[in-house]
């Protein structure tokens, strides 16, 4: 054992230099811990992303077995959506805003921006509530049948990661104030920034294949 | 206000549950009297509850695994004594009774023994092996051990307050479903399996991590240890799968709790979709526990047999073959469902291709020993063990990935005794050889061996004993859960099969007795050198028990079989490595992070069950309050000094050198 490593790629491992400089990408020894927490939090959002895709494939495979109740077309209401995937995406560039905010150390902005993230995702919250008090009241509720059944589930379920969220992202705001952008706490925000944008994607996917197409069809 | 918890809640009517949890609450409160009256307490919340060090918590996993093996055990030991005894009789178990034990112990054996024991092995042994000083996230795999550790409890309690499932261990709807199942038992192994599956998921994200962006200096891929390789996979498939089964169950609990009809018989429901995709998790669960176990042959034959791993790079690509492959067989456990010739033809195919990785490998084991000087120790007897069983119960696997075959031999006591062929060689004598092989590494001694080959020699037998007979009992037509019957040629089977489950229990009484010499010798097997078996990987570069930053050092990987090069390097010089500059260094601090967590979660969950919503409510802001306690703490680190590494690290020098029979002036 001795200290650093020193041009051992030179000799054996990568002869062609495909990692960077003298020394092969994999045998640079630890990533620093910036990356480390990024990387493992993108498996941790992989991962949610098969959850997710389990619930898609629910919804495919119920998506006809409406028990003689509504189909997507009788109660999708596309406006309603729209204003949703507003509401997420301007929350989503605010978010960035805030990240922004982050890397130049603006408390003041980094606030603000964060406010702004938390405001549009509840508008979003809201109005995704009121679509599913209405359909309930309207007699579509989840156990009308299978097909609503897996709706409510894959809508719901992103509601939820939605609702966490904005626990998270208070918190985060809570956290900047009393203690400043600490290293491990500019290591969060940059987490957070992750898990908001990740469920935009999923958003996108949900407003295709649920809204766009069962509307259509 | 206590939900649907009240005094009928407690089997008072039903006799063996109540005084086997008496006696696990006397074993339990003895073993607390104790602790407490010799003044451990301080010390266990100090150095093992609240440590983040990945060697204690790989071996807190451990001791969870080997504790409800013994529960899993006595589950065993009673379905076989039934069913020995209930040829034309209704036997001493209640059929609601037996019902419940099958369940209990397929659940606790793949999910509180088999899983926690590989989790255990891979935390221990993957930050040593890849010279590093822990894994990525420390406190989030406390926490992950520490709910893994809240669904056993779960579980256990479901033993004496209410019941558990009576629907078998992947609980199939419709009869999984509140219509047909009412009561708690369901919901205990929802919310048992969901708040374990967390721990689950954090800790493979945790280790892929590790293995990915956290190596030595020169620890190219490679050049990882062949464990390593499987463990990644390991981690990979359960990042992969686990979400799904996360799925799976938040589907069943939605159609339990809210009435949703995902799998329901009415309004469009549909049970087949459950059998699917509990399979497409169930099927790469099956490889999450075997892969681990294969890493871990990988290195035992190849360290006893005084040779390198025969085809390391072919390793790596089965190795990575089958972690891809096993996403795409789920189908073949439910050939009969009536898919079409087509797709059963298909999943039968991949299935088999499966078979030839698993083939490559064994032949590397082989050709491993071959041409090598064998050394016969009780992890080597575990490993031959296992390559000759699991090659059988291959054998019977590939026999069952013909459609045709399967829809004669489905649901009967031919697959109970072809997954047991492959999950006992495999997993436990995988985690029996892994134990003993990193038992020295972890506590300074090594175990006893020869109350290690009794226990090989009595579980090996007692295996064969107790599971071929059910080979034969399938092919005569016996299916799987039968609570009694009436056929008089099956009841000699069946009571060879129970001799079988008593020979195992020597197995493990040999096991324990193994475990008390071991420590009451201790002095005499203590291991001084840190590499007690001539080693080839960085664990054994160490002293052992290594100190609680692993190394004072990151060694410097310059091949394959890092340490064995470090050795012979010193050998042809006739001196060790170069002094190393010794640094400042930064570990993390203990936090109790995962305990209270796990408090908060068996609060929940707990109350989850007995729909006490106040209650969940409570553990939900309880667990939230924690996490921002955490996050807000202001030292999450703790110095070392860099002349305590040099004092620590030249006593490790002097142990090495003279291991390695140098002069006093090597070590300069």
């Amino acid at each position: 054992m001795s200290g650093g490593h020193k041009a051992g790629g030179s000799k054996h491992g990568d002869p062609n230099k495909l990692g960077h400089g003298e020394v092969p990408a994999d045998e640079q020894g630890p990533a620093p811990k910036r990356i480390v927490v990024a990387y493992g939090f993108w498996i941790f959002l992989l991962s949610d992303f098969i959850m997710f895709a389990g619930f898609f494939a629910a919804y495919a495979v119920l998506v006809g077995e409406t028990a003689g109740g509504p189909a997507g077309r009788d109660v999708f209401e596309l406006p309603l959506v729209a204003w949703e995937t507003a509401f997420l995406l301007l929350s989503s560039f605010a978010c960035g805003m805030a990240g922004i905010a982050a890397f130049a150390r603006n408390v003041r902005w980094f606030q603000v921006a964060m406010a702004a993230t938390a405001l549009l995702g509840a508008a979003f919250l809201s109005l995704e509530l009121y679509e599913f008090t209405h359909l309930i009241g309207e007699g579509a509720g989840p156990s009308r049948s299978a097909f609503l059944s897996a709706f409510f589930a894959l809508v719901g379920c992103h509601g939820l990661h939605v609702t966490l969220g904005l626990i998270w992202l208070t918190t985060m705001m809570a956290q900047v104030w009393a203690k400043g952008f600490r290293e491990d706490i500019l290591r969060r925000i940059a987490c957070f920034s992750l898990f908001w944008h990740a469920l935009d994607i999923i958003w996108v996917a949900l407003f295709t294949v649920v809204y766009l197409l069962g509307a259509g069809a | 206000m206590l939900g649907k918890l009240g005094w009928d809640s407690i089997p008072l009517a039903n006799p063996l549950p109540i005084i086997a949890s008496g006696v696990v609450a006397l074993v339990i409160c003895g073993v607390l009297g104790w602790t407490w009256r010799r003044g451990y307490f301080p010390y266990l919340w100090r150095e093992w509850i609240t440590s983040v060090d990945h060697k204690r918590i790989g071996v807190m996993y451990c001791v969870l695994a080997a504790v409800m093996l013994l529960r899993g055990f006595s589950d065993a030991i009673l379905m076989r004594t039934q069913q020995a005894i209930a040829y034309n009789s209704p036997g001493y178990l209640p059929p609601e009774h037996y019902d419940q034990i099958f369940t209990a112990h397929g659940v606790i054996m793949i999910f509180f023994v088999a899983m926690p024991f590989m989790i255990g092995l891979m935390n221990f042994a993957l930050p040593l092996q890849l010279g590093v000083r822990d894994v990525a996230f420390p406190t989030l795999n406390s926490v992950s051990f520490w709910l893994t550790a809240v669904g056993a409890l779960l579980v256990n309690m479901s033993l004496v307050i209410g019941e558990f499932a009576k629907t078998g261990w992947v609980v199939y709807p419709p009869l999984s479903e509140l219509r047909f199942s009412p009561g708690v038992g369901v919901d205990y192994y929802l919310w048992a399996l969901q708040i374990s599956g967390v721990g689950t998921l954090l800790s493979g994200v945790n280790l892929v991590t590790t293995i990915l962006k956290m190596r030595a200096p020169g620890m190219g891929y490679t050049r990882m240890p062949m464990f390593c390789w499987t463990s990644l996979a390991t981690n990979l498939l359960i990042v992969a799968a686990f979400p799904i089964l996360t799925a799976t169950l938040a589907m069943l609990t939605l159609d339990r709790y809210l009435g949703f009809h995902f799998f329901t018989n009415e309004a469009g429901g549909n049970q087949m979709m459950f059998v699917n995709l509990i399979w497409a998790w169930g099927h790469p669960e099956v490889y999450i526990l075997v892969l681990p176990v294969f890493g871990v042959f990988s290195e035992v034959i190849s360290t006893f047999s005084g040779k390198p791993l025969f085809g390391y790079r072919s390793m790596i690509v089965a190795t990575m073959a089958i972690c891809l492959l096993s996403f795409m067989v789920w189908l073949h456990h439910f050939f009969t469902m009536g898919a079409g010739a087509d797709v059963n033809g298909f999943f039968g195919i991949t299935t088999m291709i499966i078979a030839v990785p698993t083939g490559v490998k064994v032949f590397n084991w082989i050709f491993t020993m071959y041409g090598g000087r064998i050394r016969y120790t009780s992890m080597m007897l575990w490993s031959l063990g296992f390559v000759v069983t699991f090659v059988i119960g291959g054998m019977t696997g590939v026999l069952l990935a013909v459609p045709p075959a399967d829809f004669v031999l489905h649901n009967s006591l031919f697959l109970v005794a072809h997954f047991h062929n492959i999950v006992i060689p495999a997993v436990l004598f995988g985690a029996f050889a892994g134990v003993t092989y990193w038992w020295p590494k972890a506590f300074g001694f090594t175990l006893d061996e020869t109350w290690g080959k009794r226990s090989f020699w009595f579980w090996i037998t007692g295996f064969y004993l107790a599971f071929m007979p059910l080979y034969v009992l399938g092919l005569m037509g016996m299916t799987r859960r039968l609570g009694h019957y009436d056929v008089p040629e099956w009841q000699p089977w069946l009571i060879a099969a129970a001799g079988g489950a008593a020979l195992i229990a020597c197995g493990i009484l040999c096991q324990i007795i193994m475990f008390t010499v071991s420590i009451r010798n201790r002095h005499a097997l203590a291991d001084t050198t840190g590499d007690p078996w001539d080693g080839r990987t960085l664990e054994w570069a160490t002293t052992s028990p290594p100190p609680v930053f692993n190394f004072a050092v990151l060694p410097d990987v310059r091949g394959e079989e890092a340490y064995w090069g470090l050795k012979s390097t010193a050998r042809e010089n006739r001196r060790l490595s170069d002094l190393p500059d010794y640094v400042d260094i930064e570990m993390p601090k203990n936090s109790p992070t995962g305990i209270v967590s796990a408090f908060f979660a068996t609060v929940m969950g707990f109350a989850l069950i007995w729909h006490i919503w106040w209650m969940v409510i409570l553990g939900f802001l309880g667990a939230w309050a924690t996490f921002v306690v955490f996050a807000w703490r202001d030292e999450a680190e703790y110095h070392i000094h860099a002349s305590e590494l040099e004092e620590g690290d030249r006593r490790r020098r002097e142990a090495k050198a003279k291991l390695l029979d140098l002069p006093p002036e090597a070590l300069a």
